[in-house]
């Protein structure tokens, strides 16, 4: 095959439609940080082992790197470009900071993806639970505590804000 | 590393899809979630010519029931996800055994997007579905070019990696018959990592309704080990007695004094005791 395929793509990204033409063998991380430019989400493994690339497919954390961006046809992506007006995401940022909960960022796209998922489907989850929740997810730096402490700390905010609402 | 180039096509219709495999004469792969080919074409294990995306042929999403043989019986289509049963969006004709298995597959984000079919096909021997579906019993549906068939979940792997599924084939879905209110289960996966596959797996699954007392040792380096009448083996292990499974763990391959013996009989002893605890 000298002549690469290429494949029409249409969806959204960050709520903005996107029509582009991909290889199909472009995974969704490659299309968003080559031809979109959204460099917020890395790339570690390429395995879907690390949760470096992971990012919101119709609303749910998927691996990017082991989704072929050819296959979103029609879906709507999120990446960590596109939280700046989200509440949760500010008050996990806050969290993230208070709680020394990155070091050099590199897996902390991913981690916020993942860690809005917990908060947001999960919202009894206690300590075992998150690290549960997070072990698809690797950190060479943090060891984890200040990261399970920030997503307890919002999802006690957020237990705390229901009560009084309640 | 970067998957090599390849071409992309995604039918509506599962014989649409048999046509396209049936063309790539062997270099055409079925696409599910890509949760196991992505991480193998990245890594350029597996490099086919074309990929046939099977997530757009409405047959294979979703889920219904459909008394089959006088039976009550739920169909889960191929595409349904990991993620889908965990949370329980479907009609679970299992009393919650098979919510169970999905939660304990790889980490959401593999399971949002990886599909029962998928995992079915590709047949590792140490994966969750293909040994859960082997203890429930279950039949998975498959259409090729000669048309439909059925093939009993116990009898699926013909080996680590080898399905009962031939290159023009595709799985349609898995079927299950209704287990009874009495019903009882046990599922106990052995790995060290949270996540990753299973070192060993036991099971056990009572329905006194259907008679039936069935057991498992499972994350074989072949076809899983299924015991079809397990009551004395059960029995025993909750008396007590470890030493009565040995038998069945000869004849599921793993040698007296070896490792592998060693973690399926505890991982047997585990299973026995939480369906005790079930009870
Ligand atoms: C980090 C990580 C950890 C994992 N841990 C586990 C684990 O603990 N337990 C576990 O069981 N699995 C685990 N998996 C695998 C995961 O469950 C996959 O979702 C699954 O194995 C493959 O499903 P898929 O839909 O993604 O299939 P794909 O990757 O799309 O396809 C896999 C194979 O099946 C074929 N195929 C797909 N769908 C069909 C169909 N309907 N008909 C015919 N052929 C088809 C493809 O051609 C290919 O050969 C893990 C995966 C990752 C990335
Ligand atoms: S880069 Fe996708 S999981 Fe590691
Ligand atoms: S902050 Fe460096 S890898 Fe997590």
């Amino acid at each position: 095959m000298n002549d690469k395929p290429t494949s029409p793509l249409a969806l959204t990204v960050n709520g903005r439609k996107v029509s582009a033409v991909v290889e199909p063998r472009t995974h969704l991380a490659d299309f968003l940080r080559e031809q979109q430019l959204l460099t917020g989400t890395n790339i570690g493994c390429e395995q879907g082992v690390c949760g470096a690339c992971t990012v919101l497919v119709d609303g749910v954390p998927t691996r990017s790197c082991i989704t072929w961006a050819v296959s979103c046809q029609g879906a709507e992506v999120r990446t960590i470009e596109s939280f700046d007006e989200d509440e949760t995401m500010a008050e996990l940022r806050a969290a993230f900071t208070a709680e020394h909960a990155l070091q050099c960022g590199y897996c902390t796209p991913g981690m916020l993806a993942t860690a809005r998922d917990i908060v947001t489907r999960l919202p009894q989850a206690d300590e075992a639970r998150i690290r549960l929740e997070l072990s698809g997810n690797l950190c060479r730096c943090t060891g984890y505590v200040g990261l399970v402490r920030a997503i307890g700390r919002v999802l006690e905010a957020r237990r705390q804000r229901n009560l009084a609402e309640a | 590393m970067k998957a090599a180039a390849f071409d992309y096509a995604r039918p509506a219709s599962g014989d649409e899809a048999v046509a396209l495999l049936a063309a790539g004469t062997g270099m055409a792969k079925a696409l599910g979630g890509g949760q196991s080919l992505g991480p193998m074409m990245n890594l350029r294990l597996a490099q086919p010519d074309s990929l046939v995306d099977l997530r757009a042929i409405a047959e294979l999403r979703g889920c219904r029931r459909d008394g089959t043989g006088g039976m009550e019986t739920v169909l889960i289509g191929a595409c349904t996800t990991h993620a889908d049963i965990e949370d329980g969006r479907f009609d679970d004709p299992s009393r919650g055994f098979l919510p169970r298995v999905a939660a304990g597959i790889a980490y959401r984000a593999v399971r949002n997007r990886g599909t029962v079919g998928g995992s079915l096909a590709h047949a590792d021997p140490a994966a969750d579905w293909v040994n859960a579906m082997a203890v429930a019993g279950a039949d998975i549906l498959v259409q090729g070019p000669a048309g439909r068939r059925t093939v009993a979940a116990a009898g699926w792997l013909q080996g680590a990696f080898t399905p009962a599924l031939a290159e023009d084939e595709i799985v349609l879905g898995v079927r299950l018959a209704q287990w009874s209110a009495a019903a009882r289960w046990s599922y106990y996966k052995f790995n060290r990592k949270t996540g990753e596959f299973a070192e060993a797996i036991a099971a056990f699954v009572v329905d006194p309704a259907r008679d039936l007392c069935r057991g498992l040792i499972g994350a074989l380096d072949g076809p899983p080990h299924v015991i079809a009448d397990a009551r004395g083996l059960l029995a025993a292990l909750q008396a007590g007695d470890p030493a009565a499974a040995d038998a069945e763990l000869v004849a599921a391959g793993l040698p007296p004094g070896s490792y592998e013996h060693h973690i399926h009989r505890a991982a047997l002893q585990r299973a026995a005791a939480q369906l005790k605890g079930n009870a």
